[in-house]
């Protein structure tokens, strides 16, 4: 199997000169095609820096990074956004509130050189699970779960490779979001996707991947099979404080 | 077991353009010197249930209830100034993000005198004194600099913290407290939850306590009502709650992924229209 994701000593930073702030520090993983690869951590721990890092939405970093054995440089070409695609926490605040989702899901079509467009939207609809009656919809008219059906359809749009899932549920009811993250799993195993997935959940997390790296401080402090973590054979006193707090919610 | 707070029958209504929306339907309950927990998805109603005790539901919402009383008094007869004097004395609400309710441009220590000294004839020294033992009570490290500080320069935990400090500190004898750590991660919701547990219990206080989390629920409090669409669907003691006999709760606890019982696909809820029409189940312990 080859490797969809390596990061090999990457270190981002925010801000500049005197204010510069580290906030991952020489963190390395890799993630085999069709896996699904977790990040745990507190909030600040920078689990979604590194996520913002592939994306190219961290311009400040260094190390080495590669999707898919290219070497990514400072600058994301279109292809790279046809592989990597990612899908954000809060689906009230990522889609646009004046945009139907037809006109959403036709720009990043239309942006990436489909022509089929008209099948292509009511496919995609029908792969999240909304069909084509949600198609004249603006966000507004749709539910919470709904509104990130239509962020994971835009993600599925340019039918990518690897998909970053950034908190998909953390903003939704757990009703909710066993549906999406059913969704998410029936999406991966029909379309062969491979996920880097970040959530402070560690049932979610481990629910959801085969292996995560455990975070704390910008460093990554182990990485670690969930069926290890499971067991509890970690080796780490932080991630045993970590499944300490979320097994005991109440100290 | 003393009631403090007991509510009748109480129903919120919204005017809209397609006629009246009910958000909360009926709902009954009273309130000990206990930790009742409210629990439901978004939209059932159980934030509003919190603010209309509270009378904190704005026009053009309507509050109609039998009664809701507090030591035998109804709260709904009361005038808007008595009702001021209630808020914080005697009943105070700690809200979900330490971000929005806390005043932007005031120190810390400005806000926890201030709500100090609405409710107790106290000088300033005193009144800052009180207010830095109270931030010691939350735990709250190095609280003379925190007193200096501004809201933005704390993290979300301490800022749940200072949030309770100061609903804590005319000494209420009901605290409301709306999803009050789910902003926080899941390490310092514990700290957080053990501060408040701690200042409730040596208090004798009565928590009302507001959350999506059933497991959180069920870990933290005594008994716990489940709200659905307006009406409470069921009543149960905390720690038999994965004995519910609702197909809303068994829905809800279904759904969750559990961490040392792997799945391939999580239950998904089908909702019973029968659920919504069903009478409100009275919460009175």
């Amino acid at each position: 199997m080859s490797t969809a994701i390596s990061i090999e000593k990457l270190s981002v930073y925010f801000g500049e000169h005197h204010d510069l702030f580290q906030a991952v520090k020489n963190a390395s993983l890799s993630v085999e095609q069709g896996a699904s690869f977790g990040l745990v951590g507190e909030s600040g721990s920078g689990k979604s820096t590194i996520l913002k890092a592939i994306t190219g939405l961290a311009p400040q970093w260094d190390g080495h990074m590669a999707i898919e054995g290219a070497d990514l440089t400072h600058k994301r070409d279109r292809a790279f956004y046809k592989t990597v695609q990612m899908v954000f926490q809060d689906p009230y605040a990522s889609l646009h509130p004046r945009h139907s989702v037809d006109q959403v899901l036709t720009e990043t079509l239309h942006l990436h050189g489909f022509d089929d467009i008209n099948n292509r939207i009511n496919k995609l609809l029908l792969d999240v699970g909304l069909g084509p009656a949600f198609r004249f919809r603006y966000p507004h008219q749709l539910s919470g779960g709904q509104r990130q059906r239509v962020a994971i359809a835009r993600a599925l749009a340019p039918e990518p490779d690897i998909l970053l899932l950034d908190e998909p549920t953390s903003a939704l009811d757990v009703s909710v979001q066993a549906e999406i993250l059913n969704l998410l799993s029936d999406l991966r195993s029909e379309h062969g996707l491979t996920y880097l997935m970040v959530s402070h959940d560690l049932a979610v997390v481990a629910h959801m991947c085969e292996r995560v790296a455990v975070m704390q401080n910008g460093e990554i402090v182990e990485i670690i099979d969930v069926a290890d973590m499971r067991a509890g054979k970690t080796t780490q006193d932080y991630t045993a404080t970590l499944l300490h707090a979320s097994a005991n919610r109440v100290a | 077991m003393s009631t403090l707070l007991d509510v009748d029958n109480l129903w919120v209504k919204f005017p809209t353009r397609n006629g009246i929306f009910d958000a909360v339907r009926g709902v009954s309950f009273s309130l000990g010197r206990e930790r009742l927990g409210i629990v439901g998805e978004s939209g059932s109603g159980k934030s509003l249930t919190g603010r209309a005790i509270l009378r904190l539901i704005r026009n053009p919402g309507i509050v109609e209830a039998g009664h809701i009383s507090l030591h035998g008094e109804n709260l709904l007869d009361k005038s808007e100034k008595d009702m001021r004097a209630i808020r914080g004395e005697k009943i105070s609400m700690v809200m979900q993000d330490p971000k929005f309710s806390l005043n932007p441009v005031m120190t810390v220590g400005d806000q926890i005198i201030e709500a100090y000294r609405l409710h107790a004839k106290a000088s300033k020294s005193e009144a800052y004194k009180k207010s830095v033992e109270m931030l010691e009570a939350v735990a709250i490290r190095d609280p003379k600099r925190v007193m200096k500080a501004y809201p933005h320069e704390m993290s979300g935990g301490m800022g749940q913290r200072i949030m309770i400090a100061m609903m804590l500190i005319p000494n209420p004898e009901i605290l409301i407290a709306d999803e009050p750590t789910s902003a926080l991660d899941v390490s310092v919701q514990g700290q957080v939850l053990s501060i408040m547990d701690k200042l409730v219990k040596d208090r004798g206080m009565g928590l009302l306590f507001i959350s999506h989390d059933l497991n959180l629920v069920s870990q933290f409090c005594d008994r716990v009502l489940i709200m659905y669409s307006g009406r409470i669907v069921e009543v149960c003691d905390a720690d038999k709650l994965h004995e519910a006999q609702h197909p809303y709760t068994k829905g809800l606890l279904g759904s969750l992924p559990k961490f040392d019982e792997p799945s391939d696909r999580l239950q998904v809820l089908t909702r019973d229209p029968a659920w919504r029409d069903a009478p409100s189940v009275e919460g009175r312990a």
